[in-house]
């Protein structure tokens, strides 16, 4: 597709890391057409990871969170809509509607919207004290209650649930995690690496109830005072973290008659069925070519910024297939997981370094195929892992579990 | 206040101030400065705020760490002696006046 059209530009509606690198990626490519940029938060866009890290434990204030001043977007010519959400879009008009009345007109269409919290029906949800941590303002509720907060029940022993549980430990607030599966991270690590972070997080303290089921929240004058289980037991709690995942946010999609399947469904260039409209970030199901081609959704700030260089490049005329290397990344306490490639689906899990004092790569194979590398304070493993698994080089894991084996050597080779 | 000079790939140098104890990567995108990403946002976890420090004042910056030294391994442009992640460069006294050019790509 060329630049130009009539005039109406690109409209992004989303401005967390994808939207917002879309905008950027576009006048880097000298897209010279308006880009404007909706989001239903009412601050600058910023970055997320840092919320459930450096800033949640007080580290960093706001200003460094912030993707870029304000200023930048008025000298870039990206109109910045905040606070504001889009309700409907039109395919045929080729127009969005907002929540605020307004209709806006595109050439190009790119939905970054996201994805929200997955709330269970839990009776007791609505009580004062259960919080949530994906976005700034809740993140703020978190900061405000934490000095005050007595014992914390997390919902879910994912990325943010063992996020959240290692800043409240490091305060020194009692933590019990009750976790519906037997192992920690269970969706995206191998049994050694939940083994390994979750023995970590009981060591500093954390309490955890796996196999274990929340019947109901209970509270005390409007406020949460007590988590009940299915086995019955009852767990103290002023502060409850629900942390059970995201639902990607497709209804807009959906509703303009687009394929929703988890997620909005498109091709390999991030193109949906109407060649008016993109997807990109933890809203678009994509075919990987990390994934044998099956549709993926992957919530992730690389898969988010990857895409939106994709789509912009598109845009300004340079269309090219996404084939980036998925990567992710966690930080809990002292630990820090990297993880190269998509792991789903692997056979074999082939260990290299130092299990046991916490500084160990996790080669996942189906069959000789290496799938991914999660690198747990071996970032040199990650970064060979990335350049390995992105140029679809191949090491036996034979290799991998050799100690004399050169990775960086076979990462580092040319062709 | 001391002060970073960066200097993009094609040659232009903006100097910014950059208070004690901000990295020169934190002031660079608080400016919006383009040619550092930073995309994990100073983790260390990205290497997409590479920059190559003037040769000379290498000695002035704090030491590189392990976590540094093997993510420089993974930059987008070509890692060079003078390679540092500028996430990682808290800034000092002895660092002002520091010169950073920004390579041709950081993704």
């Amino acid at each position: 597709m060329a630049q130009g059209g009539t005039g109406a530009g690109v409209v992004i509606v989303g401005a967390g890391h994808g939207g917002f690198q879309l905008a950027a990626s576009l006048r880097q490519n000298g897209y010279d057409g308006a880009v404007t940029l909706i989001g239903d938060e009412p601050q600058l866009p910023y970055q997320r990871p840092p919320l459930s890290k450096d800033y949640l434990s007080g580290k960093i204030d706001l200003d460094l969170l912030l993707m870029r001043p304000e200023a930048f977007f008025a000298e870039q010519r990206i109109e910045l809509l905040m606070g504001v959400a889009a309700s409907a879009v039109d395919r045929a008009a080729k127009t969005v509607a907002l929540s605020d009345g307004k209709r806006l007109a595109y050439d190009h269409l790119v939905l970054a919207t996201g994805a929200r919290n997955r709330v269970p029906p839990l009776p007791g949800i609505e009580l004062d004290g259960v919080c949530y941590l994906r976005d700034l303002a809740e993140t703020e509720v978190l900061k405000a209650r934490l000095p005050d907060t007595r014992h914390v029940v997390i919902v879910g022993a994912g990325f943010i649930g063992l996020e959240f549980a290692s800043i409240a430990r490091a305060k020194g607030i009692p933590v019990h995690i009750v976790e519906l599966t037997e192992r920690v991270m269970g969706r995206v690590v191998c049994p050694e690496t939940s083994a390994f972070f979750g023995r970590a997080h009981q060591e500093a303290g954390v309490e955890f109830s796996f196999g274990a089921r929340v019947e109901r929240l209970g509270g005390d004058g409007g406020k949460v005072s007590h988590v009940v289980l299915g086995d019955g037991r009852t767990l103290p709690a002023d502060l409850v973290l629900i942390s059970i995942g995201v639902i990607p946010n497709e209804g807009l999609a959906a509703a303009a008659g687009l394929k929703v399947e988890n997620g909005i469904a498109v091709d390999d260039m991030l193109l949906t069925a109407d060649p008016g409209i993109s997807a990109i970030g933890d809203c678009a199901s994509f075919p990987s070519r990390h994934s044998q081609r099956n549709p993926v959704r992957l919530e992730a700030v690389q898969n988010a910024t990857d895409h939106a260089r994709c789509v912009a490049s598109r845009i300004v005329g340079k269309p090219y297939a996404y084939e980036a290397l998925p990567w992710f990344w966690s930080e809990q306490g002292d630990l820090r997981l990297q993880i190269a490639g998509l792991t789903t689906g692997y056979q074999q899990v082939v260990l290299r370094g130092d299990y046991d004092k916490g500084a160990y790569s996790a080669f996942c194979y189906a069959g000789d195929k290496l799938l991914g590398i999660e690198s747990i304070n071996r970032p040199a493993d990650h970064a060979f892992a990335r350049r390995l698994l992105a140029a679809g080089r191949h090491i036996a894991p034979a290799q991998a579990a050799d100690p004399g084996f050169d990775l960086r050597a076979a990462a580092m080779a040319r062709g | 206040m001391p002060q970073v000079t960066y200097v993009s790939h094609d040659g232009k140098s903006t100097t910014l101030d950059v208070p004690l104890g901000t990295s020169v990567m934190q002031a660079a995108t608080l400016h919006g400065l383009d040619g550092i990403v930073a995309e994990c946002g100073g983790s260390c976890m990205c290497a997409t705020c590479h920059v190559y420090v003037n040769e000379d004042q290498l000695s002035k910056l704090p030491e590189m760490e392990l976590g540094e030294d093997a993510m420089l391994d993974g930059t987008a442009s070509p890692r060079k002696p003078n390679s540092r992640l500028s996430c990682q460069l808290v800034m000092t006294p002895e660092m002002d006046g520091l010169v950073v050019t920004m390579p041709e790509t950081q993704t």
